[in-house]
């Protein structure tokens, strides 16, 4: 009865963690749906997203509602602009030199928030924007953080299906990362499209760094590394370029996570995660949903 | 031509070491000092090593730092386990070093070498963070890796004949690879991978052989590594450090034997340089400062800045 509780609060805490990295790997993957690249600079985004939400509730104390809604504006603008000077001029560029940048980017911003006149290489305890109240079910308890989350997270994937299959830019984004070349050809402004998909990313990657700093309260500039990556990851295995694949690769990853550390040993939570990955690499490399692409 | 070049690399290589040879002992260049010279030549190994992969095959690898870890924790290890402290026995133990590189190289090459581009890349990303669990968590298979604590008290062998003529020699052989008509390949499956299968070239083989070579080389510079510096930690063997020598390989240049020997050497000379004369503040703007020359590089001149614009 014990382990049965145990294992089912291990569940609620995946499903947590799960839904931060769905809302991060989202991101991913529409960035790689339409430039067919990893934006390694997308943890930092999400971690820009942290900074700003405590500047705006710690230092300004601003309401948490008004808080997101700025937050996420601040980094879709963020990712916008990251797209405009970065990788817009390497737009015919080969891939790797776009990775390397996107690589140079996070870097970049890493360093250079570090610096002490910014947000310093410290780790910042995040306030508490609610109190936390615990639901007790008989064999798990739930707090209003893991429904906060949770709701959040769903309700972005509702709006983002509205986006991308209601839409006009949706349909120009599905369009794009299907034939890049035929799409111009039909007359969509690629570009207008690329940057609108980097709001929209940037948009999602500062709502998941609200979410993950107000369920793991402590924020640090490095922060985004590995969630970014681990999110690559969810991406990878949902099936790149795939909205629900994402998703549910997001809450496999956070089940994962935290199941390893509940019953192996937290060290080894991330090298399981990349095992996993490599698996999935070798065996089904276009990911659960994945299509089988032409290998052009 | 060609053997003319390599002799005068060797002439002017022997110049150099008698001059630091008389450098070290007439005590113009301190012990300290010494110890950085030595560090950039395995830089220049191992960095080397990653041209091989990524400058010439084009191979994208953000894993190479695992493969310098695995030769410095094996030959730690062989060392440690045989009493080796003089470099006559460490010479073995240095070439048995990179041929465990290599051999997990050629392990994960296998599968991961089919791949491209992005999907590459974060495969070696994460083999790099599987090593660094790996050896993080080392001190659950025996007490004296020291996991998280680090490996301690490692024989300092590593002397500057030993680092410099083994140097000498994997340039000299790479240069020869180079050469070669398998050289030739490795540049073939860099512009084109398509075209090159069609002329009847096994390019998987050949991306293999690239990047077990690459390995070898950075498990003979983490050898050397380990039997210098007496303590290896596995923060030193992570990603960051992977990309250290991935901006080596850039800046130098793509497929440039020489751009790397150079960039190695401003690189270390840089970092440690400047650790000497600017205040710590200072020091932190590094970082700052090598992703945008990164990105400007990009930018400008995606194969590095001592190369000459190859015709597409």
């Amino acid at each position: 009865m014990e382990t049965t509780a145990y294992i089912l609060q291990q569940i609620v805490n995946g499903i947590q963690l799960g839904s931060v990295y769905a809302i991060i790997a989202l991101g991913y993957t529409m960035v790689y749906g339409v430039l067919r690249m990893i934006n390694f600079a997308h943890g930092d985004v999400f971690m820009l997203g942290a900074f700003f939400a405590f500047y705006l509730i710690d230092k300004f104390s601003f309401p948490l509602v008004t808080a997101v809604i700025l937050t996420v504006c601040g980094t879709a603008i963020v990712a916008y602009l990251i797209e405009k000077i970065a990788y817009k001029p390497l737009r015919n560029a080969p891939k790797i030199s776009l990775l390397i940048t996107a690589v140079g980017v996070s870097l970049f911003l890493e360093y250079t928030l570090s610096l002490n006149i910014f947000f310093t290489p410290n780790y910042i305890a995040f306030p508490r924007p609610f109190e936390v109240k615990s639901y007790d079910f008989s064999l798990f308890s739930v707090t209003n953080i893991h429904i906060f989350i949770f709701l959040s997270t769903i309700l972005s994937l509702l709006l983002l299906y509205f986006l991308i299959y209601k839409t006009k830019q949706g349909k120009a984004m599905r369009a794009i990362s299907h034939d890049q070349q035929t799409a111009a050809l039909m007359g969509i402004n690629i570009d207008n499209i690329i940057s609108f998909t980097f709001l929209i990313g940037g948009a999602l990657a500062g709502l998941g760094g609200i979410l993950y700093s107000i369920a793991y309260p402590q924020i640090n500039v490095f922060m985004g590394i590995m969630p970014g990556i681990k999110s690559f990851v969810a991406a990878v295995l949902g099936g790149i370029g795939i909205i629900h694949g994402a998703v549910l690769g997001g809450f496999i990853i956070g089940l994962a996570e935290v199941f390893v550390s509940a019953f192996l040993s937290s060290t080894l939570r991330d090298g399981v995660i990349f095992l996993l990955l490599f698996i999935f690499l070798l065996l089904r490399p276009n990911g659960l949903f994945g299509k089988r692409i032409d290998k052009v | 031509m060609k053997i003319k070049a390599s002799n005068l690399l060797i002439v002017i290589a022997i110049f150099i070491y008698i001059l630091l040879k008389v450098a070290i002992a007439t005590e113009f260049i301190s012990e300290y000092l010494e110890q950085i010279v030595l560090y950039t030549i395995i830089v220049i190994i191992v960095s080397l090593g990653l041209n091989l992969i990524y400058g010439y095959t084009g191979q994208f690898s953000l894993g190479h730092a695992a493969f310098y870890g695995i030769g410095a924790y094996s030959s730690a290890i062989i060392c440690k386990i045989l009493n080796i402290e003089d470099v006559y026995h460490f010479v073995p133990i240095i070439i048995i070093s990179g041929v465990v590189s290599g051999f997990v190289g050629y392990l994960i090459g296998i599968p991961v070498l089919r791949l491209k581009d992005d999907f590459l890349a974060i495969a070696t990303l994460g083999f790099g963070v599987l090593v660094r669990v790996f050896l993080d968590n080392s001190d659950r298979i025996s007490d004296f890796l020291g996991g998280s604590r680090g490996f301690v008290s490692i024989p300092k062998i590593t002397n500057l004949e030993i680092t410099f003529f083994t140097a000498l020699i994997l340039i000299l052989l790479t240069i020869n690879l180079i050469n070669s008509r398998y050289g030739l390949f490795l540049k073939t499956i860099k512009s084109d991978e398509l075209a090159t299968s069609s002329l009847g070239i096994d390019v998987a083989k050949m991306k293999l052989l690239a990047f077990v070579s690459g390995c070898f080389l950075a498990g003979v510079g983490g050898s050397l590594y380990a039997h210098l510096y007496t303590f290896l930690h596995p923060s030193n063997f992570d990603i960051l450090k992977s990309i250290d020598f991935l901006v080596i390989v850039i800046i130098g240049g793509m497929g440039s034997i020489y751009g790397t020997v150079i960039a190695s050497i401003l690189w270390v000379g840089l970092i440690e340089g400047l650790r000497n004369f600017l205040p710590t503040e200072w020091m932190d703007f590094r970082w700052v400062i090598i992703p945008v020359l990164l990105i400007i590089i990009m930018m400008l001149k995606p194969e590095g800045l001592f190369v000459k614009r190859s015709v597409r």
